[in-house]
């Protein structure tokens, strides 16, 4: 598994994301990407769909890619990475590329779990030799933090604001990363920008896999969380902590939990500390709202327990 | 080779020998037998082409212009709804010249659904940036689905190209065609010539970025002058494909009869194969009627219009679609040709065949006689239609 020095040195000699983007300062996006582009040792070529990272890297004429970047539109990057890998798979055939090259796509999660699911789930259905990763900040931060479906319960945001009658978002987030499962690609994983050793690992063993391959990672958008601007680490470590963002991958239908808790710390730890959720602790409501995010949280806990327990990772869960 | 083969298959024995990187393939009527016949290519192992079997034609064109940046060639085919539904990635494909080629089964739009020709689908791609062209015939369907492909891939043009065939009329009726030889179809498409592709990885790109007020307009216009190419590469194209098919193809324009005609029709498409006997028809009785139809629809030849039609003293333009609350797409187009010349015909505007209502020789001799009764005003007129 690469270890940070390894990291580290790539990031010195090949820089494939640069600096000079416009992306907001205490942005967890850039970390992500830059972890996921030097896990990976041979060429890569990436696509995004319209969103924050899109809009800070590529204001024309700058670029702050260094390896080959398309961007279409915001519903279509994993049907645009499928046409990149299927001329690829041609004019290897042809002689006319020789070399190895990977294939990576980052969505946010309103491109990702919203307007881009369709696309998305027709690619890792086609089979594909892909890696897509969500950059799951949990809401549309770049059109201004509006509710998306990996918004969580009661999180206010701009199309799901704190009213005199609705506390913030009424539904549940979606299970993005276990209806990926349901597609059975031979990786899945969820990730979090707090464990950036342990989102390399998993870069790592999903490119060893033939196929689609995806990382949900959490992203703490401190702008949108209403969050300091250096506490992306720590809210998303909090959000590990308290079971809210489990770390566990799938690898060929075999669940591992990576990461287990020692201590419960309760979900409302976490909550307390984001102004979108800060209404549950001043609104005479927001007790009981609490608790049963709290039960949610539990209940997919014992949910993911009783997986990982029936059908159990083996050795390529391991290193 | 002289064959019978239906419009479909004239179209994909043309992708056969274009023999693209990359087709992206997704199921809707008329346009469906274009997929099925090049999925049996790649499913035989006869072609090299990696098949993406999409989910929908969104992603489709996604999935090109994915393809198109890597390097690849690269074709696909769709219909109405379908072209609806991918218009936004064209547009994208166009802005970033990109030159893919599609097939589009003429048919439709919604509401109420319906399967048959019209034109709807063709004229809601008409801004997109591609360049479109008209087919009387699955001959035409043939010829011109390669010389798209050349025009297209040309290095002062490399935008999309729309080649429209009418749903059924042409996809679906069994022609003769008469298809060229593999080798030199291929030796007239020649080989592609990627610029900036993706999969240069020594060479990194950034494709598809984002243009504030300060680019935007300078990159919009760049666009624009890559679309005014096609005409000048279109004559050129056509006329080494004269060479290499024996047919004559020269111009945007195939007038009919037109020469010393006094009345005329304008029509886009297999419309003019019953246009013909129309014009044949009048003319055996000595009346001076002829016919112009459009190949090259976008850009759309003004000037040639306007010389082709100066002398005809009435002509009746046919729309095959509403462009509701205005005059039809192709009358527009038509009035524009000729309003900055001395030399001017009077214009009617017909709009018929919507939704496959079929369109007879005697529906067009009877326009040709309202055009000899009647100076033409400026309404709506329709053919066939129960009011």
């Amino acid at each position: 598994m690469p270890s940070i020095k390894t990291l580290a040195e790539r990031e010195e000699t090949r820089v494939r994301f640069t600096s000079g983007h416009t992306l907001c300062a205490g942005c967890a996006e850039p970390m992500v990407v830059r972890t996921v582009l030097n896990a990976i040792e041979d060429p890569v070529v990436v696509a995004s769909p319209t969103g924050c990272l899109e809009v800070a890297t590529s204001r024309y004429p700058g670029t702050a890619w260094n390896v080959p970047w398309i961007h279409v539109a915001f519903e279509n990057a994993a049907a645009v990475i499928s046409g990149v890998e299927a001329a690829y798979k041609a004019l290897t055939k042809t002689g006319k590329v020789k070399r190895r090259i990977r294939f990576v796509a980052f969505g946010g999660d309103g491109g990702t779990y919203d307007i881009g699911l369709q696309a998305l789930s027709g690619a890792l259905e086609r089979g594909h030799d892909f890696l897509y990763v969500c950059i799951n900040n949990e809401a549309y931060m770049n059109t201004g933090v509006q509710r998306s479906s990996a918004t969580p319960r009661c999180a206010s945001a701009t199309t799901s604001p704190v009213g005199a009658t609705i506390p913030g978002k009424p539904q549940d987030r979606k299970d993005l990363t276990e209806i990926v499962v349901s597609h059975h690609v031979p990786y899945v994983a969820q990730a979090a920008v707090s464990n950036l050793i342990d989102l390399a690992n998993k870069v790592e063993r999903a490119m060893k896999f033939e196929g689609p391959k995806f990382l949900n990672v959490l992203a703490t958008c401190p702008l949108g969380w209403r969050t300091p601007r250096d506490s992306a680490l720590v809210q998303a470590k909090l959000a590990v902590e308290t079971r809210y963002w489990p770390l566990y991958e799938v690898i060929v239908g075999r669940y591992k939990i990576n990461y287990k808790p020692k201590k419960d710390v309760p979900v409302g730890e976490w909550l307390k500390t984001q102004g979108r959720f800060r209404h549950l602790f001043r609104d005479p409501r927001g007790k009981e709202l609490v608790v049963e995010f709290q039960a949610a949280v539990d209940h997919h806990w014992d949910e993911l327990l009783r997986k990982e327990q029936c059908f159990p990772g083996g050795e390529e869960n391991q290193g | 080779m002289r064959k019978v083969m239906t419009g479909h298959k004239a179209v994909a024995e043309a992708m056969r020998q274009i023999e693209p990187d990359v087709m992206a393939v997704y199921p809707i009527t008329p346009q469906s037998e274009i997929a099925e016949y090049y999925a049996e290519y790649v499913h035989d192992g006869i072609v090299h082409t990696e098949l993406v079997p999409v989910e929908s034609e969104h992603s489709a064109m996604s999935a090109c212009v994915g393809a198109a940046a890597a390097g690849a060639r690269v074709m696909t085919a769709t219909s109405s709804q379908g072209l609806a539904l991918l218009v936004e990635v064209l547009y994208i494909a166009a802005g970033m010249r990109l030159p893919i080629v599609m097939a589009l089964a003429n048919r439709a739009l919604s509401a109420p659904i319906n399967i048959h020709c019209d034109h709807s689908d063709a004229y809601l791609c008409r801004d997109s940036g591609a360049f479109q062209i008209f087919c009387e015939s699955a001959q035409e369907a043939y010829d011109y689905t390669l010389i798209a492909q050349k025009i297209a891939e040309h290095d002062k043009v490399r935008i999309p190209a729309v080649v429209n065939l009418d749903g059924f009329a042409l996809t679906h009726t069994s022609q003769v065609v008469e298809p060229l030889d593999d080798a030199p179809a291929k030796k007239f498409v020649g080989d592609y010539k990627p610029i900036y592709p993706l999969l240069d990885v020594d060479k990194p790109v950034t494709w598809g970025p984002f243009a504030m007020p300060d680019y935007y307009f300078e990159l919009k216009r760049a666009q624009a002058a890559a679309i005014e190419e096609v005409p000048a590469v279109f004559l050129e194209t056509q006329k080494t494909y004269s060479k290499v098919s024996g047919r004559n193809y020269g111009g945007f324009l195939e007038g009919y009869r037109l020469d010393d005609a006094d009345r005329a029709l304008v029509v886009l498409g297999s419309t003019a194969g019953t246009a013909k006997v129309a014009v044949d028809a009048l003319r055996g009785k000595g009346e001076k009627v002829g016919l112009l139809k459009v190949w090259l629809y976008r850009p759309f030849p003004y000037r040639e219009v306007a010389a082709a039609l100066g002398h005809v003293k009435r002509v009746a333009v046919l729309d095959r679609a509403f462009s509701f609350g205005a005059m039809g797409a192709l009358y527009s187009d038509v009035a524009t040709s000729v309003v900055h010349v001395d030399r001017r015909p009077a214009l009617a505007n017909y709009i018929y065949g919507l939704g496959g209502r079929d369109i007879t020789v005697n529906q067009l001799v009877q326009v040709f006689a309202d055009l000899k009764d009647a100076r033409p005003d400026t309404g709506l007129r329709y053919i066939g239609l129960r009011e």
